[in-house]
């Protein structure tokens, strides 16, 4: 496992996850800056995502939907705040409409991520998510339990199949 | 998107984050977890009235953070450590969800970089020549 530490602090609603590659700076922001990488690892196998739009600079949106296994699509969107290729990413997720429009009744979370060249050639890789309100952090936990009890259930990923 | 049945389980939820959002409840929740207060021994830790103290009392026994029983004149607060752990249960769901990621975030990193659209790299170095084997 390459997850090499998580914090988890219910009072200051944060959760970092720092994790470690044995790849070069630019290739692990790749599967940031590449939709067709992104979309492979940011859903689970049973909930695909697709990336729509993809403009990675400040101010630019992504946006995404992932598909239930009833073929159902569920709509999100990234706004993005600040980037430093390849060093850092700061954006806002957040849930949208059936047409893609960002639904504002739903919470967002702020994400930073932050990569770091190590002397060893590897690179860490740290995620923050931040919450707006405890509310939302409920919210979106309770959501997100979906996805990870279905992810958990053991699929496969097919990119293993593809990968060496 | 969240189906009915959690609806009880949601509205638990909201209302431990709600309860939790605040210091001086926070603060409360870590003293009484430690033992017993009553309220008016709460009340005189903190720079708010009586009346205050008791109103963040029962939120935190509405979130079920807390139990509250009497004896003699007092009222005393203990601490659930039962429901503490719910919120970081919670969390531990939120850790899986991006556990998962990574894994997957690794596999498509392992995989050899030839669906790279932006062609900055000009010599791609092969997976052999990426690989750092040490620990």
């Amino acid at each position: 496992m390459t997850v090499t530490d998580v914090r988890k602090d219910p009072t200051a609603l944060t959760m970092t996850i720092a994790s470690e590659w044995e790849a070069p700076i630019a290739r692990v922001w790749q599967l940031w800056a590449d939709p067709r990488k992104l979309e492979r690892w940011w859903g689970p196998p049973t909930y695909p995502a697709t990336v729509v739009d993809h403009d990675l600079r400040p101010g630019g949106a992504v946006s995404y939907y992932m598909t239930s296994p009833e073929g159902e699509k569920m709509h999100g969107w990234w706004k993005v705040v600040a980037v430093d290729e390849p060093h850092r990413l700061d954006m806002v997720d957040g849930f949208a409409d059936a047409d893609g429009k960002p639904n504002d009744s739903m919470p967002t979370t702020q994400f930073t991520v932050t990569l770091a060249e190590l002397p060893s050639g590897s690179t860490r890789m740290t995620i923050e998510s931040r919450f707006p309100s405890s509310e939302a952090m409920a919210q979106l936990i309770e959501m997100g339990m979906d996805e990870g009890i279905k992810a958990a259930l053991g699929q496969i990923d097919d990119i293993l199949n593809v990968a060496v | 998107m969240v189906v009915d049945q959690r609806r009880t389980d949601e509205e638990r939820t909201d209302l431990l984050f709600h309860a939790l959002a605040d210091a001086t409840r926070r603060d409360i929740v870590r003293l009484v977890l430690n033992g017993e207060h009553s309220v008016s021994d709460l009340a005189r830790r903190y720079p708010m009235s009586f009346a205050a103290v008791q109103k963040h009392v029962a939120v935190l026994e509405r979130a079920d953070l807390i139990t509250k029983h009497q004896r003699g004149r007092e009222r005393f607060v203990r601490g659930r450590i039962d429901a503490v752990r719910d919120v970081n249960l919670l969390l531990d769901e939120l850790e899986a969800i991006w556990r998962d990621r990574m894994q997957r975030f690794g596999e498509v990193l392992a995989e050899p970089d030839e669906s790279q659209p932006t062609n900055l790299n000009h010599h791609r170095p092969s997976n052999k020549e990426n690989r750092h084997d040490r620990d």
